[in-house]
């Protein structure tokens, strides 16, 4: 079984988010990691290699940078890292990711594809679905389980109100959630093993099977028209009081104020 | 991108999300947002209505503001599954070409909505939370068209660190998820009509097709958050299970309901349906307390839009007291059960 994990670097939001003196963001002052959804779509066709025997192959698409991803990929135990990197593909929606990934994954055998549900800086949840329907396969998007049944994947999909158990010719895509699982750590041989190993790194060349008119910023139907920092709320008034009492006081005070009580 | 003659598109489209013959909330709150900008463009408000047995739900959608209601109505649609809808919705989409189509950023629209636009081949914009007619570019720019009656959507990215306004000049239709509980519905219009049109593309079953081996509804009495007028919202800082005995006695007494952050759902104390957040819920309700909770930006992003906050936290430096009206520094401990007895006692009053 070949299993194609999509993975993206996003600027770690965790370690606080930076700007720049302009107001814009200082992606450069930020940590990276890989998307934390992506690594639990990740961990799970590891976790499919483990159980049922599977090669798993890892691709990204992004600055040359981005190769870190794959070397953290095969250190966890990815068989194989393919950056996708190429100035002509930069400033892509996701209709325009969406292509030149699939364009990408036509090189490959696959079938299964996982990717993420969403990557925490573009928060769209688009991309994994558009690739499906680029690839022309189906999808089941926010795993919470994903099982193989010979030629069929089962998924149990996580609704607001209810869960699914879907089952769905392969190949298919699946989207992860980061509650899915705990990612594994890298060992220590693995991360020697990432470093020596070869990453295939393709450009917009090599991506046969993709129409110029869908790469890149000119390829993209949505443009930003505008982009800004958030316009922060002003802080309002904070106090301290020593006691509970006090405390309750103040706020009941403001809200019989305002008439809430 | 291929050209699209762009004249041939009108309209505004919003997708009715239907769950076992339920109309969604959402789907009230799109036609609100729909009346406001068709009216702007001078054009009307159609609703796609898909499902198995579903032609009832038309009136409460005409109701609510749809001067058309598409009902695509087929037993392959029994349950919400991702090709037969993203068939409907794109045929429904080529056959009378709108303008706009808005879909709720629910867990079947964010779906549905990517696997449609991929098909009809246009641009998609995510979760928005800002929906305006105007100017791409906002600015005329020295020979560069400026394209007027654009749909401009706005949206929160990077965890509502940023805002983004996108546009869709060159293809159509103009497609978003809009978040939930964002949008105003109107007033309800009873026994307003509309006008209904069955449309059916066939459906023909093959390997896109998901098989449903089970659904499993999580059953539960948990109140929806984004109806409350008042929400008592818990973290962290709560501390355990049985603290939020107090946080519960708070929320009895000012007739407010519980909700939490996601440390809250990840320890196992709460359901995620109470959870506010970027991963969660976004709520704006009258009164929003947080009540040990830090403040970061996945949490406030959830809740900064509410009209009033309260804070509660033993840490002077917690990030809640930046969006807070007001924040009170101490210990929920101390504060709360004198604060239940002063409520009680207003409202004995």
């Amino acid at each position: 079984m070949n299993i194609v994990v999509c993975i993206k670097q996003v600027p770690d939001t965790k370690g606080g988010v930076k700007f720049k003196p302009d107001g814009t963001l200082d992606r450069g002052a930020m940590l990276t990691i890989m998307n934390p959804d992506d690594k639990a779509g990740l961990e799970a066709a590891l976790r499919l290699k483990d159980e049922y025997g599977a090669k798993v192959t890892a691709i990204t698409m992004g600055l040359p940078k981005a190769e870190e991803v794959l070397r953290e990929a095969m250190a966890m135990g990815a068989d194989e890292g393919i950056l996708v990197t190429d100035r002509r593909l930069g400033g892509a929606d996701t209709w325009a990711t969406s292509s030149t990934i699939a364009a990408a994954i036509k090189n490959l055998e696959y079938d299964l594809i996982i990717t993420g549900r969403q990557a925490i800086d573009g928060d769209t949840a688009q991309v994994g679905p558009q690739i499906s329907e680029h690839l022309d396969i189906p999808v089941i998007s926010y795993a919470q389980e994903i099982k193989i049944d010979g030629d069929y994947v089962i998924v149990n999909r996580q609704f607001e109100d209810r869960h699914h158990v879907l089952k769905a010719k392969m190949p298919a895509l699946v989207t992860a959630l980061s509650e899915l699982n705990d990612p594994r750590y890298m060992t220590p041989g693995g991360i020697f093993d990432a470093y020596d190993s070869e990453i295939t790194v393709w450009s917009r060349d090599d991506l046969k099977e993709l129409d110029d008119a869908n790469i890149g910023l000119a390829g993209s139907p949505t443009k930003i028209a505008k982009a800004s920092d958030k316009v922060k709320k002003g802080a309002g008034e904070v106090v301290s009081f020593e006691s509970g009492e006090e405390a309750a006081a103040f706020i009941a005070d403001k809200l019989i104020e305002k008439h809430i009580i | 991108m291929n050209r699209m003659n762009i004249e041939e598109y009108k309209g505004v489209f919003i997708y009715a999300e239907q769950v076992d013959g339920v109309i969604t909330n959402i789907s009230f709150e799109l036609l609100g947002k729909a009346k406001e900008l068709a009216s702007k463009l001078d054009t009307d408000v159609t609703a796609v209505l898909i499902g198995s047995e579903i032609e009832g739900l038309a009136n409460s959608l005409a109701e609510y503001g749809a001067d058309k209601v598409i009902v695509v109505d087929d037993k392959e649609l029994k349950d919400y599954r991702t090709e037969p809808y993203a068939h409907a919705l794109s045929s429904v989409i080529n056959e009378f070409k709108p303008d706009i189509v808005l879909v709720g950023a629910t867990a079947i629209g964010r779906d549905l909505g990517p696997r449609v636009s991929a098909r009809v081949k246009t641009g998609l914009t995510a979760d928005c939370t800002v929906l305006e007619i105007g100017d791409f570019p906002l600015v005329a720019i020295p020979n560069q068209e400026q394209k007027h009656n654009q749909l401009l959507m706005t949206r929160p990215a990077f965890g509502g660190n940023t805002i983004a306004t996108i546009a869709c000049p060159d293809n159509r239709p103009q497609m978003a998820t809009v978040r939930p509980g964002v949008m105003q519905k109107i007033e309800r219009i009873k026994d307003a009509k509309a006008e209904i049109i069955s449309f059916n593309p066939g459906f023909t079953p093959d390997n896109k097709y998901t098989e449903i081996l089970e659904i499993v509804k999580e059953v539960s009495n948990v109140a929806d958050i984004q109806d409350a007028d008042i929400l008592v919202s818990c973290g962290r800082g709560v501390g355990s299970a049985e603290n939020f005995k107090l946080l519960e006695d708070f929320a009895n007494a000012i007739g407010g309901t519980v909700s939490c952050s996601r440390a809250v759902v990840d320890n196992g104390w709460k359901p995620k349906e109470l959870q506010v957040g970027q991963t969660g819920k976004t709520v704006r309700p009258k009164v929003y307390f947080a009540i040990g909770i830090s403040g970061a930006i996945q949490h406030t992003a959830g809740m900064e839009e509410s009209d009033l906050i309260i804070a509660i936290n033993k840490d002077e430096t917690a990030p809640i007291f930046d969006v807070a009206d007001y924040g009170i520094v101490g210990d929920l401990n101390k504060i709360l059960p004198s604060l239940t007895a002063k409520v009680n006692e207003a409202k004995a009053k």
